[in-house]
């Protein structure tokens, strides 16, 4: 059975460690979680993309959720804030591609082309 | 939607825009009575009785980057299809209560889903919501088990350094959230 006793051991651990990463970059991945972006399939997105910045233990990026952008029949919607960098929106995110958005833009730099907003208009 | 679990989450999200900062979700599965009910209540800023009685309506919404909200229009679908009702009870700086009901056996019920992802997934949303949430399950012996799982005990425990959303602590409570709903066999 889970206990509280485990939380109190969590927190010791965790308040040690959490002084060594003050120094967040800040990248900021958002993920869109209104009706339609739920309906598309957001949750799943939203939680691939927390447990691989947990996996890869991205301390410095934080992970977030906005409303509707009005772009609804591109849902579900992904934005990655990189600091000095302007905002990429990636358009019908599935699992599989929020892996290789963190992978590669979050951690390598590299845009994925293919799920951005411009190449689905194209 | 395919999951009652995805409306829950969809639903709560409206009270986080209504900035409540407490959320307490009930949903009880009464097997003589045949019935599910998903209570929502919220201490957010509530609604004007004009704009209650228009809730209902799709093109009824206060948001500004489309013309239509879809949450509760579909939460009200879905029950009507199950024999149920959604009511609605709003009232300024106050807060909001949503009460969903639907026959549990009924053949187009949705199942209610993965509540340990809808769960993480608000805490994710908004840390600085708490979160009350319990669940009972009413068995056709008329035995009666709960599980309840609240945000302000564990902040209790963590104090103010450490958030809601650190990894660690956000695997604990997807533990203990999946321990809980399992020992009292709810969740179909
Ligand atoms: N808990 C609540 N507290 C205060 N206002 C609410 C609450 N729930 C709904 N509302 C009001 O009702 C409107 C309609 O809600 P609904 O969920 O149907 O659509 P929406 O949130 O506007 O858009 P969508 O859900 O499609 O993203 C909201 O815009 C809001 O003004
Ligand atoms: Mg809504």
């Amino acid at each position: 059975m889970k206990s509280i006793k485990e939380l109190e051991e969590i927190r010791k651990k965790t308040l040690d460690t959490i002084n060594i990463r003050r120094d967040r970059t800040g990248t900021r991945i958002v993920v869109g979680m209104a009706t339609c972006g739920i309906a598309a399939g957001a949750r799943p997105v939203l939680l691939t993309v927390m447990d691989e910045v947990k996996k890869n233990n991205l301390s410095d990026v934080a992970v977030a959720q906005t409303g509707c952008i009005g772009m609804c029949r591109l849902e579900p919607l992904v934005e990655v804030y990189r600091p000095g960098e302007d905002k990429v929106t990636y358009v019908k995110v599935t699992s599989a591609k929020a892996l290789r958005i963190v992978n590669e833009h979050v951690m390598q730099g590299k845009i994925v082309d293919e799920y951005t907003i411009g190449a689905e208009d194209k | 939607m395919k999951e009652l679990s995805l409306h829950i989450l969809d639903l709560v999200q409206n009270s986080i825009a209504a900035e409540a900062t407490l959320v307490e979700l009930s949903i009880e599965e009464d097997f003589i009575k045949d019935l599910l009910t998903i209570d929502i209540v919220d201490n957010g800023k509530g609604m004007s009785k004009e704009f209650l009685q228009k809730v209902k309506d799709p093109f009824v919404t206060s948001r500004t980057t489309r013309r239509v909200g879809l949450g509760v229009p579909l939460m009200l679908a879905a029950c009507k299809q199950c024999d149920g009702d959604l009511e609605i009870s709003s009232e300024l700086n106050v807060g909001t209560r949503l009460k969903a009901y639907f026959k549990h056996s009924h053949i187009d019920r949705v199942p209610l889903g993965n509540m340990v992802e809808t769960m993480i997934s608000l805490i994710l949303c908004s840390t600085y919501t708490d979160y009350l949430y319990k669940h009972y399950i009413i068995s056709k012996a008329a035995e009666t088990f709960e599980f309840c799982f609240d945000t302000r005990e564990v902040k209790q425990v963590l104090g103010d350094d450490i958030a809601l959303s650190e990894p660690d602590v956000l695997n604990w409570i997807k533990d203990y959230i999946t321990e809980g709903l399992s020992n009292i066999g709810g969740g179909v």
